[in-house]
């Protein structure tokens, strides 16, 4: 797949279709790959990477990017090509400046889980047969691939591309996701049990906004936690009250803008699950005012942007949150 | 030397902290470690370090400076320092032990900063000697030996013992204070994982980076060099990097409203942050590139130059394993190295 | 905990508000008990502070000679200023200081002859070296002075100027405005032009401070008439948090603007990344 991806990337530049391509740069390591922008096929050749580790959505660097001159090669797997959508729906992203290929989705590797196992001292990981075999500076280690992929694979939502130019392999559906059973767990609890649940986690934040600046439904110009004349700025939070404010607060700016990448939770280095107040809105907002996805096109008008006369009533809502 | 055997680190424990508020790297639900403060039955972390790094007991996210009373045209400022209490943190890896020398270079230098003096008088620092680095550890790099740490007392462990040795009249005090559970044993065992541990340490895949191409006289040829702008193009500019480095040491001072008063605090800041250096008229740092170059030539240029050759970096790894881009000093050395 | 910590501020007491300008205002500040809160050095910068509101650094533009009070010139141009600029007379606010380096008044400066070359707002830092200059006039050479702003309203100090300055013999006074204006029948013209018409001797030691823009065309300026980049020192401005060189916010290089400078000597600045 790699090779395919580059030389088809080389083909591209060549002729002129496009200036540059955004894509995966091998690093140090068998998994620290970093998001590149390509200029050359030299650029390609000895740095281009596409493995099971290249789970970076590189979709929000074309805001950037596609406002450039030139067109853009981006390699997009199908949960990016949501958030290029939506992108493309709120005019941050200019299109017509972009040609994507749409390449096969994970699920993809988080070398977290596979320190977590203790693991250390990694040389390589290779995945044979969906068993990864681990070479380490104290010998070979083995592992199930299916315990080391990333949540956001995990509950993965869809195969299908729901934007590209061209396609390398096949276009698959949208799935039957379990993305929701952990968010209808959390509802079940007692009120009580979810607040503790959601201290324990958000007491880790160490506010280095990982979260928001990699979010691709995050590109405000000046956000507004940024912005001295806010009123809500602050680069840490002086109690526990303001600890649970920054992140419910941007949920709420991205409600029925996120398309769920799962990019806040992958990055977070204090591995707060930050997607499932995302998904509560999601699920709130499939059942409050029909199923929507973000991101599935560039057209239709979000649920949260316009008032049908099917909406439930706001006291509905209100009630939700009495016990 | 002095040693205990492993089994006995509960009743070690339950010693230390009677005595003071003992701290030690333990395991959260998610499997990463943090240091907690000492209860029974909390178990001492295998894993190499701790996602935040140790900085915080010394200078921690968040610190109340003064506080105000506002009254008409009238203010009262309260000094609200207090001295703090007696504390111990057991398990400090010697990258980390490093990053405290390099802080007090930059705290207790003249003006002394009393809020930073007063946890490093009240802390004894126990470190505790690596067997297991990571392919991410390169604290080599900068001198540092991971199987002799620095801190008032280092900790070895062979598998069966835990081995003790004072570095100084705070690690001699603490040394004393745990006598009684301490018996002499020799130390072959140990000797033979220290041995190991070096060879391994030959091994790491960052072993042959070196600081030799870095200093304090590398400014013009670094600062103009033509590799940041694809350094820093995928940068967040989030503050991962800064947040989790033991030795990213800056601040900002910000006020709070109590509604009884005003709560001056200081919080890490990060020279990653679009914000850090803007005034009013303007902003002398605009791009990312710019902002991203400020936090490596600090690193590697501009602290060994006020600091007699000393690197702003212990070779942690920790902005390695959690970069969300995977960006590192790792990754930025080699490329400034490539002429 | 009984020593102090430079973070810890004290308390001052506006005695006494000019109006200078349209957004300049002059703020004279004493302890509650009367007298100077600390002492400094000409170019010596304090932190003021509106709890609540914020803190920043301001130049000291008093002289040291004064033995009553502080000024600080201050103009309005963001959030911390806006609210000093609503002050009333017996307002307190914070200070803490003094910070940073000074112009080198008993060293390098002593028995030579100065210029001094003010754009608008950047007189403040430079008047409490010309009122140490004044009060200790035995100790320097002849004195000039350039000084020019947008317009008249726009001189900063200009009753002192005119009433004070000019009357000293030993000074000279040399003060432009941008663009012809009614009642004026000073120079017109920018400050770096002005500077190459007056073509000053090239013995003075100049000492400059306005708009980047400014110091830049007329450091050009200086070097075409034949001076010397180790003979103009000029002070400069970054955000900074804690005045001590540790916050970090003011590095350039391996120097902390706050207690390396502000003031520094163009070819010290020479050594200094491109960053201000």
């Amino acid at each position: 797949m790699q090779e395919a991806m580059i030389n088809r990337a080389k083909q591209l530049l060549a002729d002129g279709t496009v200036s540059r391509v955004i894509g995966w740069k091998r690093g140090e390591f068998a998994y620290d790959i970093t998001p590149a922008v390509f200029e050359s096929a030299e650029e390609l050749e000895s740095d281009f990477v596409f493995d099971d580790f290249t789970a970076a959505n590189v979709s929000k660097y074309l805001v950037k990017e596609s406002a450039k001159e030139g067109k853009v090669l981006v390699f997009l797997k199908p949960c990016d090509t949501y958030s290029l959508n939506q992108l493309t729906k709120e005019h941050r992203v200019n299109r017509d400046n972009v040609y994507v290929i749409g390449i096969p989705g994970g699920p993809k590797l988080d070398i977290e889980k596979i320190k977590a196992k203790g693991i250390t001292g990694i040389l390589s990981v290779k995945n044979e047969n969906y068993t990864l075999k681990i070479e380490t500076l104290y010998g070979e280690e083995t592992m199930p691939f299916s315990e080391a992929i990333l949540d956001k694979c995990a509950s993965c939502k869809s195969k299908k591309h729901v934007t590209y130019d061209e396609l390398i392999g096949e276009d698959g559906d949208i799935l039957e996701s379990n993305r929701f059973d952990m968010v209808e767990q959390l509802e079940n609890m007692t009120a009580e049990e979810r607040y503790n649940f959601w201290r324990e986690q958000l007491s880790k934040c160490i506010r280095c906004n990982a979260c928001r600046n990699v979010c691709p439904a995050c590109t405000c110009e000046k956000c507004v936690f940024d912005n001295p004349s806010s009123g809500v700025e602050n680069k840490a939070a002086s109690d526990s009250f303001e600890e649970n404010m920054f992140h419910i607060i941007r949920a709420f700016h991205v409600a029925g803008r996120c398309t769920d990448c799962g990019e806040c939770s992958r990055v977070c280095p204090q591995n707060i699950p930050l997607h499932l107040l995302n998904r509560k809105f999601i699920k709130d907002i499939n059942e409050l005012y029909g199923e929507y996805q973000a991101g599935e096109d560039t057209t239709s008008k979000a649920p949260l942007n316009r008032y049908t006369f099917y909406d439930c009533e706001a006291s509905i809502v209100h009630e939700r949150g009495v016990e | 030397m002095l040693r205990i055997s492993l089994d006995k680190i509960d009743s070690l424990f339950a010693a230390i902290s009677e005595k003071q508020a003992l701290y030690i790297p333990t395991d959260r639900a998610d499997g990463a470690a943090e240091y907690k403060r000492y209860e029974a039955g909390m178990k001492l972390s295998d894993k190499l370090n701790t996602v935040r790094s140790a900085k915080d007991f010394f200078f921690p996210q968040t610190e109340n400076l003064v506080e105000f009373k506002m009254e008409g045209k009238k203010i009262e400022v309260n000094d609200i320092r207090q001295e703090c209490e007696d504390f111990v943190i057991f398990g400090v890896r010697a990258c980390d032990a490093r990053s405290f020398t390099i802080l007090d270079k930059v705290y207790l230098v003249e003006p002394v900063d009393s809020f930073y003096k007063n946890r490093r008088d009240h802390g004894t620092v126990v470190t505790m000697a690596c067997t297991r680095p990571a392919e991410t550890c390169f604290c080599q790099t900068f001198g540092i030996d991971p199987t002799a740490p620095e801190g008032d007392c280092a900790v070895w462990s062979d598998g069966s013992y835990y081995y003790f040795k004072a570095n100084s009249d705070k690690g001699q005090a603490f040394v004393d204070s745990i006598a009684s559970l301490l018996e002499e044993g020799d130390t072959a065992e140990l000797d033979k994982t220290i041995a190991k541990t070096k060879e391994i340490m030959g091994r790491l895949p960052l072993s042959k980076l070196s600081t030799e191409n870095f200093g304090g006289d590398k400014l013009n040829e670094y600062f103009n060099s033509d590799k940041w702008g694809e350094l820093s193009e995928s940068c967040l500019g989030c503050g991962t990097c800064t947040f989790v480095c033991p030795t990213c040491q800056c601040y900002d001072i910000k006020d709070f409203n109590t509604g009884d008063g005003i709560k001056r605090f200081r919080c890490w800041d990060s020279c990653m942050y679009s914000d850090f250096t803007k005034m009013a008229h303007g902003n002398p740092r605009l791009t990312q590139l710019e902002r991203f170059r400020q936090r490596f030539m600090h690193k590697l240029v501009y602290f060994p130059a006020n600091n007699n050759g000393e690197f702003g970096c212990v070779g942690c790894g920790r902005c390695l394993s959690k970069c969300p881009i995977s960006m590192n000093i790792v990754k930025v050395m080699k490329a400034l190295e490539e002429k | 905990m009984n020593s102090n910590d430079t973070l810890i501020p004290y308390v001052g007491v506006v005695t006494d508000i000019r109006i200078d300008t349209p957004d300049v205002k002059t703020f004279r500040v004493e302890a509650p008990e009367g007298g100077k809160v600390f002492e400094h050095m000409p170019g010596q910068c304090a932190m003021l502070s509106i709890p609540g509101v914020g803190e920043a650094m301001f130049s000291i533009t008093s002289s040291p000679t004064n033995k009553e009070f502080m000024e600080f010139s201050i103009k309005k141009c963001g959030c911390l200023t806006s609210w000093l600029h609503a002050m009333e007379v017996g307002q307190m606010i914070t200070i803490r200081g003094p910070y940073g380096n000074a112009f080198p008044v008993e060293t390098e400066l002593k028995g030579k002859d100065l210029l001094f070359i003010a754009g608008g707002i950047g007189l403040a830092p430079l008047r409490s070296v010309i009122n140490y200059v004044r009060d200790n006039r035995a100790n320097y050479g002849d004195v000039q002075i350039v000084y020019g702003s947008r317009s008249k309203d726009d001189l900063v100090d200009y009753k002192e100027i005119i009433d004070e300055w000019m009357n000293d013999s030993g000074i000279e006074v040399n003060l432009t405005i941008d663009n012809p204006q009614e009642g004026w029948d000073g120079h017109v013209g920018f400050v770096p032009n002005y500077v190459k018409e007056l073509d000053p001797s090239i013995n003075k030691t100049v000492l400059i401070c306005g708009p980047p823009i400014m110091i830049k065309f007329t450091l050009a300026g200086l070097k075409e008439l034949g001076f010397k980049e180790t003979q103009v020192y000029t002070t400069m401005e970054l955000r900074m948090k804690c005045g001590v060189g540790k916050c970090g916010r003011c590095n350039i290089g391996n120097k902390y603007v706050c207690k390396d400078g502000p003031v520094f000597r163009f070819d010290q600045l020479d050594e200094l990344p491109d960053e201000y």
